[in-house]
């Protein structure tokens, strides 16, 4: 008898190829985007499973868990891109409950005729913030939709952490009193999209801070510093994230607007923009709450890690039942820093 | 972004503070009216008047262009992209301001209408260029600022021969306003009146002159940092205390008394006054508004779009005229902070940050000691 024919199936057009529906039709066109584009690059032994959830081995503790959808225009941006912003923001959504993240899973929304070299682009990107992370992405779907009923690429991920015995960080711990700490500079990932989105130019470009923050965190946790809770400030920014903690607790927030560290070049096109970088998003920065007395230590040990260099004591919790936020401005004034009204909109003047 | 920083200083505005302290006389109410809402932002953005005695009392005038923009104005705006279908391209402040029916130009963007956000008037231009089959309407609204640019795209439309462009005039004019808040009786009160900043660099100190002979007000032209404000307070407080009332120039750095001529030049060419213009807050006003000259009038939105002006009443429980006046501030009007806020204005002052409620909603409501929000 003769042997059998080995199938042949020409290799998808990673060059010039663009998704079709029939990427997300559930046959073999589908079958093949997952193994030579998604699976190619994320490979681990649980995505290699095959099936339609990971098994995963039991976790030693309370689970965390954290969902996230991204859709960001332009999906590259300097600093990052769409792909690798989906893994850091997930991450540090369960990092910041003091949560050890373990695994991710995936979802992509893809619009008919974009361009497979630029979604394997995103999938390469996310498959190196992974594996930087250490954190593997062990299940994932993907979808197509019409062209016109997406914006090229959309992605969902979720996030599962354990947590250790007897930590709780939560937004309603902070008590008057105690330290407000910001582990860096502000507004970085929200001007670096707004100044592409505007075609602003500058000798320096503005980079996004997209950063997973898990391994600052772990060395925050490990000081045994009374860590009332932790956020990472992103959309809304600074002044949003401040605004939920002072609700949640009850309490006044009182910063000092000299300590909260702003790059001139975020400041200059805020300016410009009208904006304030206090409402603008960060991606790779994060807001703890301590106790008064442990500011100093848990400021050092933020400071000696990479992405906590400038990290500063901004401002402390006050009492205040109306859950108000306010500033000392440098001018030695006062004022409220409030939630944004709507989106955040160029002034005219 | 060091040129910002040395109008910034902190230690200089303590000086400065500690001179205005020095200054006033105990006894005395220094009512000041920053006209423009640029001043009103800085003002609330960096506290300034904590810093300032309990005599100076700051007012915030109605110089906040999307505030004083009538409902009926931005409802026209609002049928021209949801009923004749046109491209609308206007500043992103405009597209929150409410209009009737709970509508907004953002609003009506979420029901299909083609609404977009420019920063410049020549990006509408270009819009009309690339989609030629398309009517594009550029909503023009602010002061003396804005008005130059409108007049550059008109007179470029006109050069290309652009015949699917056009613009919605709501340019108005500084001096006017300021006339209309003095000729007011609540206008006596005032001292005197930190005066535009940008506005001036286009129109100079000139047209403020009547101000200081004629209704014996100073008038103190001011830059929009911070610092710039607070050495005009000073030149105000002295100006009162030796009984002067001059126009001075605290912006030299962009203000000349002529202004610039070559953009007032290219708005005379463009514009023509109007007979009368609806102010949010303030009322009809004679000769406060531009529309545009007979021979730019095929390019004129109202025209070609046989557009109606239907005025629409403010809300009766609002306040905005008496505290655009200076004789109730935010915090004196019953709907404030209530069922009037940043996310559904009821009243002009709320509509964008630069308004006097709004300032006082986002920057300072925490020093009102009763109300929660």
């Amino acid at each position: 008898m003769g042997d059998i024919k080995p199938g042949y199936i020409r290799q998808i057009d990673l060059k010039r190829g663009v998704v079709d529906m029939g990427h997300g039709s559930g046959g073999r066109a589908m079958a093949q985007l997952i193994e030579e584009l998604f699976a190619a690059a994320l490979s681990n032994d649980y995505l290699a499973q095959g099936n339609d959830g990971a098994l995963l081995p039991p976790a030693a503790g309370r689970l965390v868990m954290a969902t996230d959808s991204h859709v960001v225009s332009p999906l590259f941006f300097p600093g990052g891109d769409i792909g690798c912003l989906a893994v850091h923001g997930t991450i540090n959504d369960v990092a910041v409950m003091g949560a050890r993240p373990l695994y991710l899973a995936a979802s992509f929304i893809l619009e008919s005729g974009f361009p497979l070299a630029d979604l394997k682009r995103i999938v390469d990107s996310m498959a190196r913030a992974a594996r930087e992370a250490g954190i593997p992405i062990v299940t994932g779907d993907t979808k197509v939709v019409e062209q016109g009923k997406g914006d090229g690429v959309f992605i969902t991920t979720t996030g599962v952490g354990v947590v250790a015995d007897g930590l709780t960080l939560s937004g309603d711990r902070a008590r008057p009193g105690d330290a407000v700490l910001l582990s860096g500079t502000i507004g970085d990932h929200g001007m670096a999209i707004m100044s592409q989105r505007e075609n602003l130019s500058f000798e320096a470009p503005i980079e996004s801070d997209t950063a997973a923050l898990h391994g600052l965190i772990a060395d925050m946790l490990v000081t045994g510093a009374d860590i009332r809770l932790m956020r990472d400030p992103t959309r809304g920014g600074l002044a949003a994230t401040l605004n939920e903690i002072a609700s949640q607790s009850s309490v006044g927030i009182q910063l000092e607007e000299a300590a909260i560290p702003v790059k001139p070049a975020v400041e200059a096109v805020c300016e410009l923009l009208g904006l304030d970088p206090l409402n603008v998003a960060n991606e790779g920065k994060l807001i703890a709450v301590c106790a008064m007395g442990d500011a100093e230590r848990l400021l050092g040990v933020m400071r000696a890690h990479p992405l906590g260099k400038q990290a500063a004591l901004i401002g402390q919790v006050i009492e205040d039942r109306r859950g108000f936020v306010q500033m000392k401005t440098r001018f030695g004034g006062r004022r409220m820093v409030d939630w944004l009204s709507g989106e955040q909109l160029p002034r005219i003047c | 972004m060091k040129y910002v920083d040395e109008f910034r200083d902190g230690d200089l505005a303590r000086t400065i503070a500690a001179n205005i302290a020095g200054e006033v006389r105990p006894e005395q109410r220094y009512y000041l009216m920053e006209f423009c809402g640029g001043h009103t932002h800085a003002i609330s953005r960096y506290g300034l008047v904590d810093l300032l005695p309990s005599a100076v009392r700051l007012i915030h005038g109605p110089g906040c262009p999307v505030c004083v923009l009538p409902i009926g104005r931005v409802d026209q705006a609002i049928r021209l992209a949801l009923e004749h279908e046109v491209t609308l391209c206007t500043y992103g402040d405009c597209l929150r301001v409410p209009a009737s029916g709970g509508l907004s130009l953002l609003k009506a963007k979420a029901r299909g209408a083609d609404v977009r956000m420019v920063y410049s008037t020549l990006d509408a231009l270009k819009l009309a260029q690339t989609q030629p089959q398309r009517q594009v309407v550029f909503f023009a609204i602010g002061f003396e600022t804005t008005t130059p640019p409108t007049a550059v795209a008109l007179r470029q439309a006109w050069a290309l021969g652009l015949n699917n462009f056009s613009v919605l005039c709501n340019h108005v004019l500084t001096p006017a306003a300021m006339h209309a808040i003095l000729a007011d009786q609540g206008g006596a009160r005032l001292g005197g009146f930190i005066g535009p900043a940008h506005v001036s660099t286009v129109i100079g100190s000139r047209p403020y002159e009547p101000f200081a002979h004629d209704y014996g007000k100073p008038v103190v032209i001011a830059g929009f940092e911070p610092l710039d404000v607070m050495q005009a307070i000073l030149m105000l407080v002295r100006q009162i205390n030796a009984g002067r009332a001059e126009v001075e120039n605290e912006f030299t750095r962009a203000v000349s008394r002529d202004g610039n001529l070559k953009a007032q030049a290219l708005v005379d060419e463009v514009f023509e006054l109007r007979g009368r213009f609806e102010w949010r807050g303030l009322g009809s006003i004679a000769q406060s508004a531009l529309k545009l000259r007979p021979a730019y009038a095929g390019f004129d939105a109202e025209l070609r779009f046989g557009l109606e002006d239907k005025p629409v009443a403010d809300n009766k429980a609002c306040e905005c005229g008496a505290i655009l006046r200076g004789e109730k501030r935010p915090q004196d009007c019953k709907i404030f902070g209530n069922v009037c806020t940043p996310e559904n204005p009821v009243g002009a002052c709320m509509v964008s940050s630069e308004g006097a409620c709004a300032a006082h909603y986002t920057y300072g409501r925490f020093k009102d000691a009763v109300r929660v929000a």
